[in-house]
């Protein structure tokens, strides 16, 4: 075997059940650096457990996930200490604070404040509108807007790998466009994701490459490009539609 | 000042005391507790103890009170503030009336359920004004501090704050440690102010008492808790005279606030901006 480099994150034969009920079982994938990749399924595939699992929100039951070669450890708190940050499904904004007050929470590790100044203006040029409102409660935001605060929120921890449960979740397609144009963006900026999608179109269309998690165990993995055209992923997760446009792309 | 109006600005600034610490942890962290009182008997009976038998200067014993409730809230809240939600609240209660029977029945220590007679009348109206003002501007600077809004984003969503990186367990407990040292200072106050304490002072009654005037106030703002204590203590001060319908009035204040304005008197405003929206609506 000749593996050119580490993965950024590896994980290996992870198993996360509640209770009697397996969710994952046995779940393998690779996320290299400078990468966007998605992970599409269907409900209950345990798209939202993997992220949950990898950030330590939920506790695994066996396997093993590695940042760099180093074991993550299994603590929410220092997960994000070791440079992962999820956004999590439905956003989870603090609507009672200000736009600002929000992003600054987002910096709450990090011990160097000198660089705190710099990254506020790091996610505003990302997110102009986010600059327009930095005052305003982040409960009256739009809710894309609310997205964007929150993928904002996770950049202020300067992540290396930032995990996103969703982001398409409740919102306009027109929206949906956007965030994701803000997503390339953010990869452009040497941030790499690692993104659980329902909306398996614009996720692939968006990645470099695509894992397809059924029932708690990937069942199709390969460059997103492959997977747009596969048989099984159109007819499962895509409809006909999407195979022609894929096809003009 | 007559001793009877420098009686309620002593009572007021102790009730102050314990309120801001317990707002710390039920109005700006979210946790419910059922039980500070419980701090407030240890605190007094630990100053009452160590002015009284060991004879320490009440300064550093005062301050030993506050110590010894953050030792014990410590201990129960590691294992405790694991409980989410209502959970807590009834752990808390079962917790503060334990503490409560432990001092009833140590009859060597505390000399039990007749209460402990003979402290020194240490709460003189400088130390308690003194008291009240420093640790409030103490606690106005911590809820502004990097903590402070690690509690009010635990409050807010746990679940987003420990995606952030917070320890969301460790703050809950930080809060309910300084929320103990705030009640064990006022109990330990109560004490040199009476000269005499008894267990059944601190009894569940007066943990709901410390609740119900933080939520009066307003959850989520600390002048809205002074406010509070103010209202609530010179309300049962006023109807002294009728001294059994008192906890009747007492209800029934309670319940017109919660009717009127169900977010407490100033909601989780702080007074300035309070007054601000209001200008803002009259013009």
């Amino acid at each position: 075997m000749t593996e050119e480099r580490t993965p950024l994150l590896e994980v290996t034969d992870l198993k996360v059940s509640y209770g009697a009920i397996a969710a994952l079982r046995g779940v393998a994938l690779k996320v290299y650096e400078g990468e966007i990749v998605c992970v599409i399924g269907s409900n209950g595939a345990g798209k939202s457990t993997l992220m949950n699992a990898i950030i330590g929100q939920v506790s695994r039951e066996a396997g093993d996930i590695r940042i760099q070669g180093a074991p993550l450890e299994r603590r929410n708190y220092q997960v994000v200490r070791q440079g992962v940050s999820l956004v999590p499904e439905g956003r989870r904004i603090f609507a009672p604070l200000t736009v600002v007050e929000n992003l600054t929470m987002g910096a709450f590790p990090r011990t160097d404040r000198s660089k705190i100044g710099e990254d506020l203006e790091w996610v505003y040029t990302l997110f102009p509108r986010l600059r327009e409102r930095s005052s305003q409660y982040a409960g009256t935001l739009s809710g894309g807007e609310q997205q964007m605060l929150a993928i904002a929120r996770a950049l202020m921890s300067r992540p290396r790998l930032l995990l996103l449960d969703e982001p398409s979740l409740g919102l306009a397609p027109i929206i949906i466009k956007d965030i994701f144009r803000e997503l390339r963006r953010i990869n452009d900026e040497k941030v790499t994701i690692l993104l659980v999608e329902q909306n398996a179109r614009q996720a692939l269309l968006l990645s470099h490459r695509g894992y397809v998690l059924q029932t708690g165990r990937v069942v199709l993995e390969g460059d997103a490009k492959d997977l747009l055209v596969n048989p099984e992923v159109t007819a499962a997760y895509l409809g006909t539609g999407a195979a022609r446009s894929a096809k003009k792309a | 000042m007559s001793g009877y109006t420098e009686g309620i600005i002593i009572l007021l600034c102790i009730n102050a005391i314990a309120g801001i610490g317990v707002s710390l942890l039920t109005g700006f962290t979210g946790v419910f507790s059922l039980g500070h009182a419980a701090y407030m008997a240890l605190g007094a009976y630990t100053t009452a103890i160590l002015t009284v038998q060991y004879s320490v200067h009440w300064f550093p014993a005062i301050v030993a009170g506050g110590v010894m409730a953050m030792i014990v809230a410590y201990f129960i809240g590691v294992p405790t503030l694991k409980l989410m939600g209502d959970y807590f609240a009834i752990a808390s209660l079962g917790l503060g009336e334990a503490i409560r029977l432990i001092l009833e029945n140590w009859q060597s220590v505390t000399r039990g359920a007749r209460g402990y007679p003979g402290i020194d009348p240490y709460t003189t109206l400088p130390v308690a004004v003194g008291a009240f003002l420093i640790l409030t501007l103490f606690m106005f600077n911590f809820i502004n501090s990097r903590y402070g809004r690690a509690c009010k984003a635990c409050r807010d969503d746990y679940i987003a704050a420990s995606l952030l990186g917070f320890n969301t367990a460790n703050i809950r407990v930080l809060a309910l440690v300084i929320s103990a040292f705030y009640c064990g200072v006022a109990g330990a106050l109560l004490g040199g102010f009476l000269s005499f304490i008894q267990p059944v002072m601190f009894d569940m009654m007066k943990s709901t008492e410390l609740t119900a005037v933080v939520v009066f106030g307003g959850l989520g703002s600390m002048s809205g808790t002074l406010i509070g204590t103010v209202v609530i203590t010179l309300v049962t001060e006023l109807f002294r005279p009728i001294s059994q319908y008192r906890m009747l009035i007492y209800g029934a204040v309670l319940v017109v606030i919660m009717v009127l304005r169900p977010e407490g008197i100033l909601g989780n405003r702080e007074l300035p901006s309070f007054f601000r929206r209001l200008v803002r609506r009259d013009s």
